[in-house]
């Protein structure tokens, strides 16, 4: 089936077969492999990537179900200047990743909920739900936690100068 | 495992995707939010040839209150029932106590309130919530529309009154009135798990006297249960402590038929369903005096 993805604001007009789903088909035929895929069964969300804004399993979404919508994966993060993002920085600064396998999902996660929830500093409880819908095996959650909370303080103190 | 190969179609409108299903030759499957779906695809105990999309079908997202009754259409996710305004009343109370058991965010975003009907697993929080108040599906096929009662639909696990052709549209749940109070209630074993068992519960309270109860059991049979037995033991009492512990009791010794599984054995879940049903009836019973107390605070 033809049909065309925008993936980080680039058009990939792609033929698939209906069966593949949407973290296959970014992973090797737009060859972006920062998504990973962990358990493909909606479970441990290391496949979340950004569906019309939204953070979504990428295991549970076929990519013909995709056609002319917009998606977001980690390789979109970093800023025009090629910078790394907000959340990036903080999660480097916070030492919230080790191997690095549950990152990419982690981010897409918050960078979905910081898009949405100009609040978020102020609801450390909200973080907390959010960070229960991924798993991470190595470095543990505090660190993840603190890190979305730093990228949403941040982002707090840049809307309020603005 | 990946899923097999099957063909996709993306209908715009009901009678596309109701014609789309009643093709004869093959066998099809409705993609909703596909939370579900995909799930037993890529295990291949799923494997149809056709996958119908109703993603794009116009019409299908409608959430609103139309008479006494909150009108839910085929494409609402469970996320639009987190917000507090979504739905009036107790009502939306209830919803919005069950809906954060169900998975986790990215997971809400995509899946449907209907979509978990029609999947009708026995630990679904939307199957005891629709069967204790007495939801009602409008179902289509080429040929029309029919209503079937929460209470004639499931049928068992995975199992119910919708016939392989027919698209459920939406569901029907009547609204709680304001001398009801509500509580939602679930056991498991970590974040990530279904529930082991939980308990919906409505009270309705006149003059000190218990009206009216509807209690919805989650995973103690193999289908949705409501706990009629539990529910008996309370209507006509006057208010008190006592009684629903008793109800608790009625309702895991008459009402639940549990499953074995593992980590939790049938006496482990009737245990379960005991505590839960008391504690969710107590906590009922005090919203349904704060929401009291609120009206009595608005007269003023
Ligand atoms: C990690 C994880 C955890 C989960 N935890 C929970 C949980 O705690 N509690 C819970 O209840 N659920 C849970 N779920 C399941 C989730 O709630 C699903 O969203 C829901 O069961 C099905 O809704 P859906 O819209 O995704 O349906 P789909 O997956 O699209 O469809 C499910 C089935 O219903 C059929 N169907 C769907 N819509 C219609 C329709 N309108 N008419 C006719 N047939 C239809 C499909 O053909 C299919 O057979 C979990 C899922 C995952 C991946
Ligand atoms: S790979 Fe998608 S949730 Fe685990
Ligand atoms: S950093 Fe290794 S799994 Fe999270």
């Amino acid at each position: 089936m033809k049909i065309t993805l925008t993936v980080n604001a680039t058009d990939y007009p792609l033929d698939v077969e209906p069966r593949r789903i949407l973290a296959d088909v970014l992973r090797e035929d737009c060859r972006l492999t920062g998504t990973h895929l962990g358990c493909e069964h909606g479970v441990c969300g290391a496949c979340t990537v950004l569906v019309d804004g939204e953070a979504v399993r990428s295991c549970l979404m076929l990519a013909v179900q995709c056609d002319g919508r917009s998606v977001r994966t980690v390789e979109g993060l970093a800023g025009a200047d090629g910078g790394p993002h907000p959340l990036q920085r903080a999660f480097s600064a916070e030492h919230a990743l080790q191997c690095g396998f549950c990152t990419p999902g982690f981010l897409m996660l918050a960078a979905g909920a910081l898009d949405a929830d100009p609040d978020l500093a102020e609801h450390p409880e909200r973080v907390d739900s959010l960070v229960g819908s991924n798993l991470c095996r190595c470095t543990g959650y505090a660190p993840i936690r603190r890190a979305i909370l730093r990228a949403a303080e941040e982002q707090q103190r840049l809307d309020l100068q603005a | 495992m990946k899923p097999p190969v099957f063909d996709y179609v993306a209908p715009r409108s009901v009678r596309e995707t109701v014609d789309a299903l009643g093709d004869p030759g093959r066998t099809a499957a409705v993609i909703a939010g596909g939370q579900s779906l995909l799930l037993e695809m890529h295990l291949w105990r799923r494997r149809p040839d056709l996958v119908v999309d109703v993603n794009r079908v116009a019409g299908l997202d409608g959430l609103g209150v139309d008479g006494g009754s909150l009108r839910v259409g085929a494409l609402v996710r469970h996320a639009a029932f987190e917000a507090p305004q979504a739905v009036p009343g107790p009502l939306g109370t209830l919803f919005q106590q069950a809906v954060t058991n169900i998975a986790h965010p990215p997971i809400r975003a995509r899946g449907t309130l209907v979509g978990s009907l029609a999947w009708a697993h026995p630990a679904s929080e939307w199957c005891a919530v629709a069967l204790a108040l007495d939801a009602d599906l409008t179902l289509r096929d080429s040929d029309g529309a029919r209503q079937v009662p929460a209470r004639d639909y499931f049928q068992g696990p995975h199992r119910t009154a919708r016939r392989p052709r027919e698209l459920i549209t939406s569901v029907r749940f009547p609204l709680l009135s304001d001398d009801t109070g509500v509580a939602f209630i679930e056991h498991r074993r970590t974040h990530f798990c279904f529930a082991t068992v939980a308990v919906s519960a409505t009270l309705t309270v006149r003059d000190g006297v218990i009206t009216g109860s509807r209690i919805g059991l989650v995973n103690a049979s193999d289908r949705p249960v409501r706990a009629l037995a539990a529910e008996q033991s309370l209507l006509g009492a006057e208010i008190a402590d006592d009684l629903y512990h008793r109800a608790g009791r009625a309702a895991a010794e008459q009402d639940a038929a549990p499953v074995a599984e593992p980590f939790a054995d049938p006496g482990y879940k009737r245990q379960a369903v005991a505590v839960l049903v008391g504690r969710a009836l107590r906590r009922a019973a005090a919203d349904q005096r704060s929401r009291a107390a609120g009206r009595t605070e608005g007269l003023r």
